[in-house]
């Protein structure tokens, strides 16, 4: 059993890190702000540039 | 008593993968099924992971779990992170698997399912894998260096400079290709448009609810925009079937092309984030959602494979593709077997996520696999349509006949029986009007995908649902990488103007900004308007191009590798590397010279322009035979850059072994890791 809840959150862990949240909450934690619009905002400023010069493959 | 176990348990993997492989391979006249190609790619994998990675892992990298690695030394929160191995490998999986292991293998299985299945295998275990393996770990003792950092440090000016050229050529004839499958899939599709259309009023409501109410919670959006999506195809059968709509909706290729060239400078060009960030997400959540319901589908259902092992288009003569076996089917299947391109993500965010340098076997190496199974599942989807279908969709009318019957005709005289009746019914089955000259291998993947889940799930009446779901998630998926890709290559050449003059290397300059998208999308714009004007439907010239492209760069990428393991003195392991670029110069060189001298117009890009000289003159001659030229001229260019890296790598090599240069290879100082004691 807890080597399936385990793996489930790894799962979770996985598709958060993918799909940019891990990443919104490290910028929190850095800039010491509390989730909202303009941190929100302010993040998609600082990732933006960042993530669109990664190439995605074919 | 455990290591007898052991060696047991792998001797069994071992006979059950030859015996899988000994049945594919001698397997004929009657159709075989699915799980053969299942049981020998798993048998195949698992060997090869546990075996010949581990091989390199001991033998030639050496890899040290106590060597503090860029993550941890330069950690900065952003690009620099200590992550759980799982997740990188998700986020490299993520980053690799593209439509390319989806469509190379469907285009290749013209020449049937036997030749695309032992290349994806073979071509993953000993070429893919390894190359994306060692450029990574490569990469992680360079602090995350890119490959052509890398090529420019260990091979010379030249190697930077070629490897630099080759990812933008790369960029530029993929986007064209990736664009021209899309118009292929859509034109004279109502469902499939608007579906598609939809996604755009989808991603900006997504884009919405990100910002202003729940903002960052990306994964909960995505599943809310996946449920509007899936609306959006049970809407788009009513389009179709509303003759306003349905008139709306039906467009040619040269309107879809005019539209997805404004969209991708609008794209480039404009601060769209509101729809291209969600879109990007949602994309993703439906490409790993199918490819995972693509995999349990055969492997629950484990479908019959109709097209024979090989068909009579060895050859060359095949109508999706024209070239013989050698070197086209090599070149066609480039993701799934080896990818240039992975090196570009081996050497880019991956290395910088890296917690120890003994997780780069798992990222690299087995995330590459995961790839390979990714085209196995494809090359199943192909083959389980009857091979008279297969041909059907995939072949251009210029190459079949403009009408139904005429193209039936042509394709039943092959020995492969089809009728213009039968396609009329599949077609109305999946809610097309037609489903002939459909090139591209999108709308057949689509077809295949649909027929495997119809056999359950829902049976033959979601039969149309399902088609356009795969549709869609093609098409979203490759219009997501049509405004990455041109954001990456806008990027990468307002980089380089900016050392000639420096305003125009700044992305926040309008017109800098203004130029170099329009310099790109005219680029990439100019190869899909080839492809949607070329009588034999485009994907019959630029797809082996976009391959030869892709493979030249693994070339590239080989030679950095043994380069630098000829500079880490394992000469004697550099067969590792070197077998593979032997083999991929055999392929692009010969593919190359077919595609610029072949005498057969259907081959040779010169061949063709002679051809159209001499034929009969349409207002569109003189366009068809620049192409041509231009074509054979590109390709003649990125012949000659990869002939230039081999040269000075050769000569590198000469020297290092004679003697007359000390081996010294550019990787960080050892710096021992402060994980080790925590993660043991």
């Amino acid at each position: 059993m807890n080597r399936i809840l385990e793996a489930l959150r790894t799962v979770r862990a996985i598709l958060r890190e993918i799909f940019d949240e891990s990443a919104y909450e490290r910028f929190l934690s850095r800039r010491q702000m509390a989730s909202s619009p303009t941190a929100y905002a302010a993040f998609r400023q600082e990732f933006e540039e960042a993530k669109t010069r990664r190439p995605k493959c074919c | 008593m455990n290591r007898t176990v052991s060696v047991f348990a792998w001797f069994v993997v071992g006979l059950l993968g030859v015996a899988a492989i000994v049945v594919i391979a001698v397997h004929r006249g009657e159709p075989i099924n699915a799980l053969w190609l299942v049981v020998a790619a798993t048998c195949c994998y698992a060997l090869g992971y546990r075996f010949y990675s581990k091989f390199i892992a001991a033998r030639i990298l050496a890899l040290d779990s106590l060597r503090a690695t860029p993550a941890e030394r330069l950690e900065n929160g952003r690009d620099f992170l200590v992550t759980n191995k799982w997740v990188v490998f998700g986020h490299h999986f993520a980053a690799i698997a593209g439509p390319g292991p989806l469509v190379g293998p469907v285009l290749a299985a013209q020449f049937g399912y036997l030749p695309g299945t032992l290349w994806v295998l073979a071509g993953a275990v000993f070429a893919g894998c390894v190359q994306d393996f060692v450029i990574l770990l490569f990469s992680v003792r360079r602090d995350g260096k890119s490959l052509t950092e890398m090529a420019k440090e260990e091979i010379g000016r030249v190697g930077g400079f070629v490897a630099y050229t080759a990812v933008i050529a790369i960029l530029l004839i993929l986007l064209g290709v990736a664009a021209l499958i899309v118009v292929n899939a859509l034109k004279d599709s109502p469902w499939g448009t608007f579906t598609i259309a939809m996604t755009i009023p989808i991603a900006l409501l997504m884009g919405l609810y990100l910002r202003r109410i729940r903002p960052g919670k990306v994964l909960e959006v995505s599943v809310l925009g996946f449920v509007l999506v899936l609306l959006a195809i049970w809407g788009g059968r009513w389009a179709s079937l509303n003759p306003y709509m349905a008139q709306t909706f039906t467009l040619q290729g040269a309107t879809l092309a005019k539209l997805i060239i404004v969209y991708g400078f609008a794209a480039s060009a404009l601060p769209v984030w509101l729809l291209l960030a969600p879109r990007d997400y949602l994309s993703t959540f439906v490409k790993l959602g199918t490819i995972g319901l693509l995999g349990i589908g055969i492997v629950v259902l484990h479908p019959t494979l109709h097209m024979p092992a090989l068909t009579r288009f060895v050859d060359g003569s095949g109508p999706v593709f024209a070239g013989k076996i050698f070197p086209f089917a090599f070149i066609t299947i480039a993701c799934g077997a080896i990818s240039g391109f992975h090196s570009l993500i081996s050497s880019g965010t991956t290395p910088k996520l890296i917690a120890r340098e003994t997780e780069t076997r798992m990222v690299g190496y087995g995330a590459m696999m995961a790839e390979s199974a990714v085209a196995v599942m494809a090359i199943i989807a192909a083959c389980v349509l009857q091979p008279g279908v297969y041909f059907a969709i995939n072949s251009p009318a210029g190459v079949v006949g403009q009408t139904a019957t005429a193209a039936t005709a042509t394709i039943s005289s092959w020995g492969f029986p089809v009728t213009a009746a039968d396609m009329q019914a599949l077609a109305h089955a999946v809610g097309e009007q037609t489903l002939f000259n459909r090139t591209g291998g999108a709308p057949a993947f689509a077809v295949g995908m649909a027929h495997i889940f119809s056999q359950s799930l829902g049976g033959a009446t979601v039969m149309a649902l399902w088609y356009h779901f795969a549709v869609m998630f093609e098409a979203l998926f490759i219009l997501t990488i049509l405004d990455a890709g041109t954001r990456v290559a806008r990027f990468m050449i307002q980089d380089a103007l900016g050392h000639i003059y420096k305003p125009l290397g700044r992305t926040s300059w309008y017109p800098s900004t203004l130029a170099t998208s329009a310099l790109v999308v005219g680029a990439w714009g100019f190869f899909l308007w080839q492809g949607v004007k070329d009588p034999l439907g485009g994907i019959n010239s630029l797809w082996p191009l976009f391959g030869i492209a892709n493979q030249l760069l693994a070339t590239v990428a080989l030679c950095v590798a043994t380069t630098i393991i000829i500079k880490m003195h394992r000469t004697r392991y550099a067969a590792v590397t070197l077998v593979p670029l032997a083999w991929l110069v055999a392929v692009t060189f010969t593919a190359s010279w077919h595609k610029i001298f072949d005498p057969s117009p259907r081959v040779g890009f010169l061949a063709q322009a002679r051809a159209l000289e001499t034929g009969l003159a349409s207002s569109a001659t003189g366009r068809l035979i620049f192409n041509n030229r231009l074509d054979a001229v590109l390709t003649a260019v990125l012949v000659g850059m990869v002939t230039l890296v081999l040269i000075e790598s050769l000569r590198q090599w000469f020297r290092v072994l004679s003697g007359r240069e000390e081996a010294r290879v550019k990787e960080t100082p050892f710096v021992m890791t402060r994980l080790a004691e925590e993660r043991g």
